[in-house]
């Protein structure tokens, strides 16, 4: 997992959203991106820290980072194919 | 083929729905497709003038529900069937509704919910079961 930072194409602010909201709003987004983009998504669900990089690792897709903010955490993405 | 898994949904109390809704949803984001096959009290939930004004929580439970719908409410927890219907569209999940509660509570197509899909027997559903890796009722 890199530590460089990494411009996101997009971002997903699903704050607020309850397990498995986030992590099917970043699927969502996955879909639509194009192959190569990137996709940020702000969660503050105690589930998608544990979750999303589940998701990308059995999608086959690549995880950026997940990063620590205030109340939240940031996971970013690289749609890989 | 895609992997499944199956839910007979019996109960049809709001704390029992909402993680039908989540489940499904868990099940579509890991690759598998879902059949609901909605019975009895489940099947009643699904009835057009029950998804948004159903407030039943289980008889154990009884006294926490409203502090339960309070409580969803302020912290904006979307209702159970919204949660199934964005499941629905990423993915194959498919509702059907128990022909033997469809014709005893006397139902027609338009009074169930946009997103059941059909209307199946009980041998039929037994049959979508058997080929699904997790099966659960609820």
């Amino acid at each position: 997992m890199s530590t460089q930072p990494v411009k996101a194409d997009r971002t997903i602010d699903a704050r607020g959203s309850y397990c498995p909201g986030p992590l099917m709003e970043l699927i969502k987004a996955i879909k639509e991106a194009k192959v190569g983009e990137v996709v940020a998504v702000y969660s503050s669900d105690s589930g998608s820290r544990r979750d999303i990089p589940l998701w990308v690792n059995k999608a086959k897709h690549e995880m950026l980072g997940i990063m620590d903010r205030e109340g939240f955490a940031e996971l970013v993405v690289r749609k890989s194919h | 083929m895609t992997e499944k898994m199956a839910i007979v949904l019996f109960s049809g109390t709001v704390d029992k729905l909402l993680p039908v809704g989540i489940l499904a949803s868990g099940a579509v984001a890991m690759d598998m497709e879902v059949d609901i096959f909605a019975t009895f009290w489940g099947l009643a939930a699904l009835r057009k003038d029950m998804l948004t004004s159903n407030m039943r929580i289980s008889k154990d439970f009884e006294d926490m529900a409203g502090p339960m719908m309070q409580m969803m409410q302020k912290k904006n927890v979307q209702p159970w069937f919204e949660t199934l219907k964005k499941a629905k569209e990423l993915g194959n999940v498919r509702v059907h509704a128990c022909a033997m509660t469809y014709d005893l509570m006397g139902l027609k197509k338009e009074d169930l919910a946009d997103f059941v899909d059909d209307v199946v027997a009980v041998g039929e559903f037994i049959e979508m079961a058997r080929e699904a890796k997790i099966t659960l009722f609820i």
